[in-house]
């Protein structure tokens, strides 16, 4: 499962721990996870993050250059709902306001655990 | 005619409210110029925490970077206890400094994790996040969470460290400093380390004053200021620690004062912890009745430099006005400066001195031919030169 | 509480110039100047005192635009905040980027969020709102609807 990480206006806790995934604790490419560099190779697109009106433009942009089909997983409670950005004067909606998404992944920020087994689940229902 | 190219990078960051997205001018392989954008994490903060009040604006300054969560909570802290004029407990100094240095002590590991990752060292890279993880242990062992701690309010902390968890916590402080050894040893030694990074990226001391820098940004150009020593809160003058600086203003001089820093973050973390266990337990907050009417400037020391906050305050219980700084609002700008003159393949490494969290490389970078806009280079791509470049070098030098 | 000798320098020097002085505490001091000697003090602060600049707040309030440029003095760990107020119709005020390249950016943001003019600015195109809010309107002004 390829992943491509897109961030929105996000606070960088997401970030960084779906950056710990790949470290040795987690290692998430013993399940066959690994991150990609360009949207092309994506079979999921991982966006965490409030969307402002600048990432909406380039959030659909991403997704139009994703090989289809594509999953979309939206990571952390600001990629869910907006979180605390909600209210925001920026913010242009929750990313399933955007695109489709197929699986949630909440919690600020969720655990690395919680990552791995959000996609886990996802990638059994693709089965 | 050399043409000129543009290599965006970005536009991805989300350090502080605005992350950036630079374009570098290039000619050949020289950097010629370079442009930044910002706005794509444009949250609306300052806008938003007018309309909190001020015991949910700490958790919403909290979540304006997730790496320094709790720089802002802390700033912010500072400057309602000084409109309110309130003293805090010794014990929540205590826990505000410990808090403080863990997140430096995390920070600047994953820092030295990504610097390596750029200078095309992954093994440094996966080692320091490996030897971060004890760090966010801590913070989860203490506050529940791992990255956004939630401890501080105003008028002291919301959660005491009790002294059944000290003896975890020196434990892991005492494994940490061996880990820390290797990894300045391994920096500290590496031939090819010294080559790709003493004398690029420049910074003269003239240069930091200009642009106005802070941290060890700062710091590591000789010019030594740190909030914590200049105007002390929580508890940095009850303990005994010491400002790191170094003169030489390049990447190698960021590196070791990052590096050096952490040891003193440790001491001060020690040190704290003695002094707590003489403190009765649960004494951790002053109890506030109400804000007045007034400013406050309160500043804290992140990881990467002075944290500032200024709100205006009507008696009401949510602020009139509030102006948040982070560090790298000013640390990012000096880019003109250590960029401009050097080849792409050192831009890269430049770029990440001032740690303005990871680079954005791995998000949506894609190079644009200035005449034809064709794509020519990626993020991905501009890190690839900068690990090809070191590979050369240890090659020649073997 | 005791008189800073920098503060009583600086009152002797510029009386014409300065409005007001508030002391918050001994370590925070509020000079409120007038806005057309704003780049001869901030020139002093800087070279002669060394004084480092942290920021400039922008508000909307009831006497009109106010901005806090605030300074400063690390050897004694002084915040200074050099204050100026502006008319509500239009809002003008000499740029410090040609002291100091470290104010370019919040110029520039200031400009966006409230729409006030830096007389002199070498690069004042938008920062932040593209995409975000229309061209033209200022959110930070009190009478913003979005």
């Amino acid at each position: 499962m390829w992943v491509f990480h897109f961030g929105g206006a996000s606070c960088n806790n997401c970030d960084i721990e779906i950056l710990d995934c790949l470290t040795p604790r987690y290692d998430v490419e013993r399940f066959g996870i690994k991150l990609v560099g360009s949207p092309r190779h994506a079979d999921v697109l991982l966006v965490n993050g409030s969307m402002n009106g600048r990432d909406k433009s380039r959030l659909l942009d991403i997704y139009e250059q994703v090989t289809k089909p594509v999953y979309v997983v939206a990571f952390g409670a600001c990629g869910c709902t907006g979180g605390i950005f909600a209210e925001g004067l920026p913010f242009a909606g929750p990313v399933d306001t955007i695109i489709p998404v197929d699986a949630y992944i909440p919690g600020c920020p969720p655990k690395p655990e919680a990552m791995i087994s959000g996609l886990m689940k996802l990638s059994e229902t693709i089965k | 005619m050399s043409k000129q190219k543009i290599i965006p990078i970005g536009p991805y960051h989300p350090l502080q409210e605005e992350p950036e997205y630079f374009k570098l001018y290039c000619e050949g392989e020289n950097v010629v110029d370079i442009e930044w954008e910002t706005g794509y994490n444009h949250r609306g903060i300052e806008k938003l925490a007018e309309e909190k009040t001020f015991e949910q604006v700490f958790f919403l300054v909290e979540r304006i970077c997730g790496i320094c969560s709790t720089s802002h909570p802390f700033a912010f802290a500072n400057c309602m206890e000084e409109i309110g004029k309130v003293e805090i407990p010794d014990r929540a100094k205590y826990i505000r400094s410990i808090i403080g240095e863990l997140e430096r002590l995390h920070s600047h590991l994953l820092w030295v994790g990504l610097a390596g990752h750029f200078l095309g060292y992954d093994t440094v890279f996966m080692w320091a996040w490996k030897y971060r993880e004890p760090v966010l242990d801590l913070f989860e062992i203490i506050s529940g969470n791992r990255n956004s701690y939630a401890m501080f309010t105003i008028g002291g902390v919301r959660r005491d460290i009790e002294k059944s968890k000290f003896p975890k916590i020196r434990e892991e402080l005492e494994g940490l400093k061996k880990k820390i050894d290797l990894l300045t040893g391994a920096v500290m030694d590496d031939p090819v380390i010294h080559a790709r990074t003493k004398g690029v990226g420049v910074m003269t001391r003239e240069d930091i004053i200009d642009y106005a820098a802070v941290g060890p940004t700062a710091r590591a150009s000789g010019v030594e200021i740190d909030v914590r020593r200049d105007d002390p809160y929580a508890a940095y003058d009850l303990v005994d620690w010491k400002v790191i600086t170094s003169p030489e203003g390049d990447v190698f001089a960021k590196a070791k004062v990052r590096l050096l820093e952490m040891y003193e973050s440790v001491k001060i973390i020690e040190q704290c912890l003695d002094k707590m266990e003489k403190l009765e337990e649960g004494n951790i907050q002053t109890k506030v009745w109400e804000i007045p009417e007034g400013i406050g400037m309160g500043h804290a020391e992140a990881p990467r430099g002075e944290v500032f906050h200024f709100v205006k305050t009507d008696g009401s219980n949510s602020p009139v006005r509030h102006k948040i700084r982070a560090p790298s609002y000013v640390n990012i700008a000096t880019f003109k400066k250590s960029c401009v003159g050097q080849t792409i393949s050192d831009a890269a490494i430049s770029l990440a001195a001032v740690d303005p969290c990871y680079c954005c490389t791995e998000r949506m970078a894609v190079a644009y031919d200035s005449s034809t806009g064709k794509r020519i280079l990626s993020g991905d791509e501009l890190i690839k030169h900068s690990q090809a470049r070191t590979r050369e070098l240890k090659k020649n030098m073997l | 509480m005791e008189n800073n000798p920098f503060i009583e320098e600086i009152k002797n020097r510029f009386a014409e110039k300065i409005v007001e002085v508030t002391e918050h505490n001994p370590l925070r001091i509020t000079l409120t100047i007038d806005p057309a000697s704003l780049t001869v003090l901030a020139g002093v602060f800087l070279s002669e005192k060394n004084f480092r600049f942290i920021i400039a707040s922008g508000l909307h309030t009831k006497k009109g635009f106010e901005i806090l440029y605030h300074f400063s003095n690390d050897s004694e760990g002084h915040v200074i905040n050099v204050h100026v107020v502006l008319p509500h119709e239009n809002p003008v005020v000499d740029s410090l980027t040609k002291l100091l390249s470290g104010a370019e950016w919040i110029e520039r943001e200031i400009h966006e969020l409230l729409g006030i003019e830096f007389k002199g600015h070498p690069n004042m195109v938008p920062l932040i709102s593209e995409g975000n809010w229309p061209e033209g309107t200022y959110p930070y002004r009190k009478d913003f609807k979005s």
